[in-house]
């Protein structure tokens, strides 16, 4: 099946071409093309994760027994485990010889050479299927067939319905192709082709200047990134020659590079992924974003597009490995962007910042997951990518039904929409990962691994993000308290919404509720879950067992659970949003509501010097001295141009012909008077002539 | 046979012709003048044919074309007056200085 892997791409670009060519003369305006073609790309990526995961876990089933063979054969080991020393080097050797030749985690690469460019500079198309493109398969044509369905009912009636729906298709690929790539160069295209989606359905309603300007912020800012992206990738090309991720893998095996050129390209990459993942310092276009449609923020903003930094880390994650600074690096915008964005989400009004921000948060525990552990990283944005799309959705839903963003207009709306209630408490849940929720599993997957690495980085990451997780769990009760509780405070009638929208919500709650049992640290039932799937290298799984640390579980649950209690003690009454006592914390509240100032700093020092005096000097440079120069090269050339045709051409070479011919003219016109007419003077002369030349020839 | 008597008879002879051509104004007597330009043509004719003879080759070349040269000058004289005739008709005159109409 994953022969056919590259059909799931494929199929999204097809379909989002026919859509833009078709779709307005179908019956449902090209909805149905999109919902059938990500339908059939939905069932290609299961057939293909089947096969891949399958084939991980058989992978790994067979090294366990060989060395369980081994244990038996050489009971010896257990019987110099007595001394110190010798069991770590014993244990040690063990590790090395532990994966028989042979076995190896699936990976399959089909590619073909496109023109090369002489020199051994060649450039590929090609797919690598694997455990984490086949995880990433799942995610984002699941998500995105759910956005599918749920666009048909919520941009029901937009005039740019047709150019929406290619939009998402085109997106969809674009994201796929990220996935799917097997070299930095593929990588760098679909993530440019993201980028551009994103740009376009931010601004999908362009009419208003706010999501124009949203729209072009959250492409500004992410280009930004973009160019630590390709430095890195020519980067990591000067160091290995290449472009192909797994040739990649081959050179940092051999330690065939430069340890600071290495470190740079990867943060250099890393940059593109604060960029891409709204880390810390490059976060502010994602709470902007929200200015798009809400099943693209569903989508793109919170389950596919934002992760594709973090997939960018995961992808490399073995030339990460090589670079303990860069791990660092990676941690610590991990950490601050989990906590420092966590509490700006306290004071938002507007439900989709507060999910917003809560994404921003998220991918700084994805992020600072990564730093320690391969499987707690990718876990989390997996089981992320699915009950935040369920939130997005939810509250898709809700806009939907009250026609706000803002909390203080809602309220009350438990009784009347309840597909949307349930299904919101458990995307809520799964986030202020409540146990059993996928959200518990894979956060406690990333503070475990934190807290099993140790050190100064793994200290702060399991403080902060078990702190996190309490204002996490705060703030989402906040939300529910002041949407579903108290009475409703806004205009008009909420009612349930349409079947397209209730359904895909209650699709995704199932995921988001039971997706964690999927990899539970502990072996229970099936114990070569989640990360045997998706391993990237099978000695990389054997040295990296699942970590459970019980008390650490019970802690994180206990502070949860201590912001749901004291939000809901402070917010069960609450009635109006001028109540709100986060509003009322002085400074506290004054520093989170404007952002920690950063939107003011880079306006101050970024934009504004950019704009207002960079760009009008540019521009004035540009005017008066390239443009005149070009003028004046212009004018030059009209000067040239009349001179050579006037003294070159008018007088010089017009006037030898006219000259000739002039001078025949006057010649003539002395001549002429030789025939008067007088035949004896012709006579004579013609005597004269023959006398001097008879003359002549004598002498001759 | 002494040459020189004939040829510059002839010459002489021609000389008139070539003076009567040039300073007549009466297109009669230049026709005149060119026969005698004609007439001194034949005698270097004849005299040369006499001249390059001998004994057992009589040369009658020169003598046979003086007769073809007098029968061409005939049609020519003919010509040539009628011309004249012409030109008196239409002019009342028969001087050539008349006669420029062929000039610029």
């Amino acid at each position: 099946m994953s022969d056919f892997a590259w059909l799931i791409p494929a199929v999204m670009a097809l379909s989002g071409l026919t859509i833009l060519l078709f779709g307005k003369r179908m019956p449902r305006h090209g909805a149905e093309i999109g919902i059938v073609a990500v339908g059939f790309a939905f069932v290609l990526a299961v057939l293909v994760a089947v096969q891949v995961f399958s084939a991980n876990v058989a992978a790994v089933a067979e090294v366990e027994e060989a060395h369980e063979a081994e244990a038996a054969a050489a009971p010896v080991w257990s019987i110099a485990g007595r001394e110190v020393t010798l069991v770590t080097e014993a244990a040690q050797g063990e590790e090395a010889a532990e994966i028989p030749a042979g076995v190896s985690e699936f990976r399959l690469e089909q590619s073909t050479e496109l023109s090369p460019i002489g020199s051994g500079f060649g450039i590929e198309a090609g797919t690598r299927i694997d455990g984490l493109t086949a995880m990433m398969f799942l995610l984002v044509t699941f998500v995105s067939l759910m956005v599918h369905i749920y666009s048909t009912g919520y941009m029901h009636g937009d005039p740019r319905y047709t150019w929406y729906f290619t939009l998402l298709s085109v997106f969809t690929f674009s994201m796929l192709l990220l996935v799917i790539a097997n070299n930095l160069l593929m990588v760098l295209m679909g993530w440019e082709l993201v980028g551009v989606c994103s740009y376009l359905l931010i601004g999908f309603w362009w009419e208003e200047k706010l999501n124009s300007d949203a729209s072009i912020k959250a492409f500004l800012t992410t280009k930004l990134g973009d160019v630590g992206l390709m430095v890195g990738v020519v980067g990591l090309w000067s160091e290995f020659g290449t472009f192909n991720i797994a040739e990649i893998f081959e050179g940092v095996e051999a330690g065939d590079y430069s340890q600071g050129l290495l470190t740079f390209s990867l943060l250099a990459l890393f940059i593109g992924a604060v960029g891409k993942s709204a880390q810390f310092p490059l976060h502010t276009w994602l709470p902007d974003a929200m200015a798009g449609p809400t099943p693209v923020s569903a989508l793109i903003h919170a389950a596919t597009m934002v992760t594709a930094g973090v997939f960018l880390i995961a992808r490399l994650y073995p030339v990460y490995e090589a670079s303990p600074t860069a791990l660092t690096v990676i941690a610590i915008i991990g950490v601050i962007t989990l906590f420092a964005m966590g509490l700006l989400a306290l004071v938002q009004d507007d439900v989709k910042r507060v999910l917003a921000y809560s994404t921003v948060s998220q991918l700084g525990y994805m992020v600072a997951a990564l730093a320690f552990s391969y499987t707690a990283g990718i876990f989390h944005l997996f089981a992320h990518g699915f009950f935040k799309a369920l939130l997005f959705l939810g509250a898709g839903s809700l806009i939907h039904s009250v026609h706000s963003n803002n909390m203080s207009d809602m309220g009350g709306l438990r009784k009347p929409m309840p597909v949307t209630f349930v299904t919101f408490v458990i995307g809520s849940a799964a986030l202020a990962a409540i146990p059993p929720l996928a959200g518990f599993w894979s956060k406690d997957e990333v503070l475990a691994g934190a807290f099993g690495a140790g050190g100064y980085s793994g200290t702060l990451v399991t403080v902060l993000g078990a702190l996190g997780g309490m204002i996490t769990a705060f703030y989402m009760a906040r939300v529910l308290w002041l949407v579903f509780g108290g009475e409703f405070r806004g205009n008009g009638h909420p009612h349930e919404s349409p079947a397209a929208m209730k359904w895909p919500l209650v699709a995704l709650a199932v995921p988001a509720a039971l997706i964690g049992f999927v990899n539970l640290p502990f072996d229970f039932a099936h114990p070569r879950g989640f990360a045997a799937w998706t391993m990237f290298d099978l000695a990389y799984f054997e040295g990296h067992p699942a970590e459970f640390n019980l008390l650490l579980a019970l802690g994180t649950t206990l502070l949860a659970l201590v912001g749901i209690a004291v939000a809901t003690a402070i917010y069960r009454r609450s009635e109006a949003l001028a109540d709100d006592p986060m509003l009322r914390l002085g400074l506290f509240t004054k520093v989170l509501q404007n952002k920690y100032y950063l939107d003011l700093l880079y306006m101050g020092v970024i934009v504004r010097p950019l704009r207002d005096r960079l760009a009008p000097a540019v521009y004035w440079f540009n005017d008066h001295v390239i443009d005149r120069i070009v003028y004046l090269a212009g004018a030059g050339t009209v000067g040239l141009g009349r001179v050579t045709y006037r003294d070159v051409d008018q007088r010089g070479i017009d006037g030898v012909v006219n000259g000739i011919g002039s001078t025949a003219n006057y010649t003539g016109n002395l001549l002429k008077f030789a025939q008067s007419g007088n035949v004896q003077l012709y006579a004579g002369a013609l005597f004269v002539g023959v006398f001097v030349l008879g003359v002549l020839f004598a002498v001759a | 046979m002494q040459a020189v008597y004939p040829l510059v008879f002839s010459a002489a002879l021609f000389c008139v012709g070539v003076y009567g051509v040039l300073s007549r104004r009466n297109a009669v007597l230049v026709l005149m003048s060119v026969e005698l330009m004609l007439a001194s043509v034949t005698i270097n004719l004849v005299t040369f044919g006499a001249i390059l003879g001998t004994e057992a080759d009589p040369l009658l070349t020169g003598q046979v074309f003086a007769l073809f040269v007098l029968a061409v000058g005939a049609a020519e004289v003919g010509v040539g007056l009628a011309i004249v005739l012409l030109l008196y008709r239409n002019r009342a005159s028969v001087n050539i200085d008349d006669a420029d109409l062929m000039k610029y």
